[in-house]
């Protein structure tokens, strides 16, 4: 074989192709072509229909968007994602950097520490909830502390109190990511920033305040994003930890919607739309993140 | 007081606010009646196996856990072998299209997977008939792409010596993998590993939605499913609920603790930001 020839169409290493064709593949199915399908699916009239029956699904426009914003359920599941990131963005943000500046600063028992801040991220979501339930319940431990200040009705079934006790639970959770993300960016600060800061008497909250909190910005604007892509990911704590998105809708999210909309009631075309409506807004976010924190 | 002092005492009530979850969980699960007054944090009888008995009889402990461990060591063995290949791949060959396999690797991490759900579960029930199998519920994990990345940033930080003489003495491109790369590769396997563990261990959603058969289920499915159905229902479901908990979270915990070492914050900066 003529190996220039080969090498222009293939690459100089042909070796690489193949090496790669698995995880290529493996993408392609799926990750490129369901993306392709929601889209798809999002402007057709689509049902489930038995495997290799062919079925008509006609072209209809924006009329599962249509449907999609007029419908109050989901409305409502969009609004309680904001109130959930009102509350869990900042809290992760501020709580996170403060940890990992202190982490940062500590000698003893260092490993101690960071185990213990990660350790709720390892941990299944479904055997966190467990415990939460048993928490806050109405009969639990943190309304026997609270005693006569404990809310009424009590968290899980309040609708003031269930979608911000979903955001300070996936804040605990998700937090010990963070940190370590943070941790990182603290290692890449350089040293003489602080020695500089210190000859201009800047030290302790000063120095983070003009050293730690600009030096550490890239990874904030990290940690907004995906801050928000678990936000608008929540599932199993409104199905689990609020019983169904309850009391009465309070604690939904537009993932539990899609899937009682798609797989419970069966429109998976409308499901679709609530998932590409879902992708452009953290898309959206994400760009307005980037413009405010990423610039120099 | 010094500010040294004040640092440590936030840390450590930083720590006990994040562990005080898994004592109280730990403690929970051993109790006859689960005390949840102040007293009741710090039990000092009333002590019991039943609750493990009890849990098992409800969903079938055994045979849940080996669920989950068929599940992710699919996704495990998939993720090493394919992974590592196209690590080595993206860091160390040149060939056609690895500008574009790297591009969408990343691009992968920020569309959240949700948005994947409707049609993958439409693909993998309604076209694949995959429902109700362990491959259907490993398919859209099988290759974790920061694993992946892991893979290829250790590559990229290899010495060019290393492949540069092996090339000298001839040796093919196969045969440098094999020989000089695969028997470095083992610490990245080991944080690769972790980050790919969590994954599949932990997910609900995905094997909730494919799976109606309890024989098939991973325990993340079965406890929940548990918790969903008998919640306000029981007179004291608690201590069932709680065992079924320490038995869900206690191997992700060992593991991350016993390797700790291999998940740190530059482990995970350079898999998670590229």
């Amino acid at each position: 074989m003529n190996a220039p020839v080969t090498g222009r169409i293939l690459g100089r290493q042909p070796l690489g192709l193949l090496f790669a064709a698995p995880y290529a593949l493996f993408l392609a199915m799926v990750f490129a072509y369901p993306l392709g399908l929601a889209v798809w699916m999002s402007f057709h009239d689509y049902f489930f229909a038995a495997p290799g029956v062919p079925v008509d699904r006609p072209f209809v426009g924006l009329e599962n968007y249509a449907t999609v914003l007029g419908d109050p359920d989901v409305r409502r599941s969009f609004f309680n994602v904001g109130v959930f990131l009102v509350i869990n963005v900042p809290l992760t943000v501020v709580l996170s950097l403060v940890l990992a500046a202190g982490l940062n600063a500590a000698v003893r028992a260092r490993t101690f520490l960071r185990v213990s801040y990660y350790v709720p991220y390892v941990t299944a979501s479904v055997a966190l909830v467990a415990v939460w339930l048993f928490l806050f319940s109405s009969g639990g431990l943190v309304n026997e502390i609270l005693g006569p200040l404990a809310p009424s009705p009590s968290w899980l079934v309040n609708a003031k109190a269930a979608m911000p006790l979903i955001a300070l639970f996936v804040t605990w959770k998700q937090l010990g990511l963070f940190i370590l993300l943070y941790l990182a960016a603290l290692q890449a600060i350089p040293k003489d920033l602080y020695e500089a800061a210190a000859v201009d008497r800047a030290t302790g909250i000063r120095a983070f305040w003009h050293v730690t909190v600009p030096g550490v910005r890239p990874a904030t604007a990290l940690v907004v994003i995906l801050a928000t892509i678990t936000g608008a990911n929540l599932f199993t704590e409104p199905y689990l930890l609020t019983n169904g998105g309850g009391p009465d809708g309070a604690s939904t999210s537009p993932v539990f919607v899609m899937y009682q909309k798609g797989i419970e009631q069966g429109n998976p075309d409308t499901a679709a739309a609530i998932g590409v409506v879902l992708v452009i807004a953290v898309l959206l976010i994400s760009l307005v993140n980037r413009k405010f924190l990423e610039r120099d | 007081m010094t500010r040294k002092f004040w640092t440590r005492a936030v840390l450590f009530l930083g720590a006990l606010v994040f562990l005080f979850p898994f004592y109280y969980m730990l403690v929970g699960s051993f109790q006859e009646s689960p005390d949840t007054t102040v007293k009741g944090v710090f039990p000092t009888g009333g002590w019991t196996f039943h609750n493990y008995v009890d849990i098992n009889s409800r969903v079938n402990l055994f045979q849940s856990l080996l669920n989950s461990v068929i599940i992710t060591s699919g996704v495990l063995v998939g993720t090493v072998i394919f992974g590592v290949l196209a690590g080595y791949a993206l860091a160390r060959l040149r060939f056609r299209g690895r500008g574009t396999l790297f591009a969408v690797m990343l691009l992968v991490q920020i569309i959240p997977f949700q948005l994947l759900v409707i049609p993958l579960y439409v693909m993998v029930v309604r076209s694949y008939g995959l429902a109700d199998s362990y491959a259907g519920m490993i398919l859209p994990f099988a290759i974790n792409s920061t694993a992946v990345f892991v893979f290829r940033q250790f590559f990229i930080g290899l010495p060019d010596d290393l492949f540069s003489a092996a090339m000298l003495d001839g040796a093919s491109e196969l045969r440098i993998l094999w020989s000089v790369a695969i028997p470095l590769v083992r610490p990245a396997i080991l944080t690769a590993g972790l980050i790919t563990f969590i994954g599949p261990w932990n997910e609900f959603l995905w094997p909730f939605l494919v799976s109606k058969d309890q024989h098939l289920q991973p325990l993340a499915v079965t406890l929940a499913n548990y918790i969903s159905n008998i919640a306000g229902r029981a007179t004291n479901p608690f201590g069932a609920i709680l065992a079924g908990a320490v038995v869900l979270a206690a191997p992700a915990v060992a593991l991350f603790v016993a390797f700790q070492k291999h998940f740190t914050a530059t482990d995970i900066s350079s898999g998670v930001k590229g």
